[in-house]
């Protein structure tokens, strides 16, 4: 069984993001860029899945402009037999993203794909849900356990009621929650490891599908600030203050 | 003219309040008719709640034993026959509506808006990216049917004091089975809902085990008021995962919110950040948690929550 994980490059999760004095964008130019979390465990799922014999080769895909082969050779330092690289410079939106997948599905054949549920730029949380309908698929969102037993995936999803399993017949779409998982760290030796293994590179142009890009973003700005509020000496204080307030 | 169709929620037969506040936000579209659609295996009682609802036009159900749970396969061709004619198709922003309003968009070939948390007109909204730290405006294509999920928190419910005409509909959609509902593990419902709780208190790292989150929940009893987590606690596993708050968790809108042992990581303010006012109580008077506080206080969680409710009376 073959497993496709996507996995894109973000500014890190560490990074304090800042928002362009002009409205233009956030600031990005010599940010550290990492893969987005929710892929990392995406792709440690395929891997624990590869390791107990489920699935045989774990294919990740990025979306993403040329310089992002350091990314990908990650994802293959992880564990990932092969990588392919969409490239474009531009930043796609989930409906292009699930389109340029369902490309890339038709030509692997995989059982099983692994998206994160979100990517932390833009917090959309569509690609997998938008892939799964465009591939007339099951799709398992916000996984916190995925358990694979022969054409179908029980898979325990974290909901706001919740704990919900479902149960999927394969091959299905299945995105990532934060706790299926905790990733490994990539060693050093699987770094050297990665320099040789296969790095498809296609051009999305190249594949064929219409732009699904059609929102326009007019403008980016800084969230509202909470202002910094008065300190209270001991609980008899707080609740005088909330008492203040009518809140008691 | 703005046609909008809403999405309702529901679950055991009740309709969640995340329908009522998707109400608020097709009224901040100025729409011309606002009908809500019930998908249910028993749809009536649900529906009776939704025609309830002041601003709705008209209630639309769909009854079908596939449609007990809400599976987004299954729900999302439904939608799709039942959306034709509509301008606007809106669902609330929870795990619900997040995995079922993207199924939607892409059956119907369009991109989505998630997380709208204000109108600017019928085509252009505010929505949050980089777990909040930045609000972009954007802009929808007004020749296509628009597919948005709204989040929640940014909306009130609208009030009751509607008596909108309830609609059986029969649809011809094709239904997978290739994705079948096995089990929900639900919290315990005893303690107020925590997305709709008027007053929320929550337990961090600080509260330093399961055994110990015994103090939060008393707090809460106490308050009558729901219990929510920060992330580190859910992960530590001093509670389950629907009590977190968050970014990747449940965004939410009290009017009290009391975060106790928790530093206020930027996913965990994103949550909250529209509620009303914020208590925190830590002992590291240099958390970030402070800085968003209306009223904090610095000291040990173990001793001043007992002081708390002693004053509480």
């Amino acid at each position: 069984m073959k497993i496709l994980v996507g996995y894109k490059r973000v500014v890190d999760y560490n990074v304090r993001i800042q928002v362009k004095p002009d409205g233009s964008g956030v600031e990005t130019s010599g940010v550290k860029l990492s893969a987005n979390p929710f892929d990392d465990i995406a792709l440690e799922e395929a891997l624990r899945l590869r390791e107990k014999g489920i699935a045989s080769e774990v294919v990740v895909a990025t979306i993403a402009p040329a310089d992002a082969q350091a990314h990908l050779r990650n994802g293959l330092a992880m564990g990932a037999n092969r990588a392919i690289h969409l490239v474009t410079n531009d930043a796609i939106q989930p409906l292009t993203a699930a389109r340029a997948f369902l490309k890339l599905i038709e030509k692997e054949q995989p059982q099983i794909v692994i998206l994160g549920k979100q990517a932390i730029d833009d917090d959309c949380n569509q690609t997998g849900q938008m892939l799964a309908a465009l591939w007339n698929r099951p799709q398992a969102t916000f996984a916190s356990k995925v358990e694979v037993n022969g054409g179908a995936a029980k898979v325990t999803r974290e909901v706001d009621a919740g704990l919900e399993t479902i149960e999927v017949d394969l091959p299905a779409v299945i995105t990532t929650d934060l706790r299926l998982n905790e990733p490994r760290f990539i060693k050093l030796p699987d770094i050297m490891k990665a320099k040789s293994k296969p790095l498809e590179t296609l051009q999305l142009a190249d594949l064929g599908i219409a732009s699904g890009d059609t929102l326009k973003t007019m403008n980016y700005a800084a969230p509202a600030k909470r202002s910094k509020g008065v300190m209270v000496k001991d609980a008899a204080e707080l609740v005088a203050a909330l008492k203040t307030k009518g809140l008691l | 003219m703005s046609k909008i169709l809403i999405i309702a929620e529901h679950l055991n037969g009740k309709l969640n309040s995340s329908t009522a506040r998707c109400v608020s936000c097709a009224q901040a579209i100025k729409a011309d008719a606002i009908d809500v659609l019930v998908l249910a295996d028993a749809p009536d009682a649900i529906a009776a709640e939704a025609a309830k609802i002041a601003g709705v036009t008209k209630v639309l159900t769909v009854a079908n034993a596939a449609n007990q749970h809400a599976l987004a396969a299954v729900y999302a061709p439904q939608i799709v026959a039942a959306a034709a004619g509509y301008s606007h198709v809106l669902a609330p922003s929870t795990t619900f509506g997040k995995d079922l309003a993207p199924r939607v968009a892409a059956l119907l070939g369009v991109a989505q808006v998630s997380d709208v948390i204000s109108v600017i007109d019928a085509h252009t909204f505010t929505r949050p990216i980089y777990a909040g730290n930045a609000i972009i405006t954007v802009q929808a294509p007004a020749d296509q049917v628009l597919v948005a999920t709204v989040r929640t928190a940014s909306w009130a419910a609208a009030a009751d004091g509607g008596s909108a005409p309830v609609e059986a509909l029969s649809l011809s959609a094709e239904l997978p089975t290739h994705t079948r509902f096995v089990e929900l593990a639900q919290g315990s419902s005893e303690r107020p809902d925590l997305q709709s709780a008027g007053r929320v208190v929550s337990g961090g790292r600080g509260v330093g085990s399961a055994e110990n989150f015994a103090i939060i929940f008393k707090l809460a009893d106490k308050l009558g008021a729901a219990v929510g987590a920060s992330r580190a606690a859910v992960d530590a596993g001093y509670v389950p995962s629907d009590l977190q708050v968050g970014q990747t968790g449940k965004i939410i809108a009290p009017e009290l919110y009391m975060a106790i042992g928790i530093s206020g990581a930027i996913q965990h303010l994103t949550g909250i950040k529209d509620a009303g006012t914020i208590v925190a109580i830590n002992k590291d008077g240099e958390a970030p948690i402070f800085e968003v506080a209306d009223i904090g206080l610095v000291g040990d969680l173990f001793k001043i929550i007992p002081e708390l409710e002693a004053a509480l009376g």
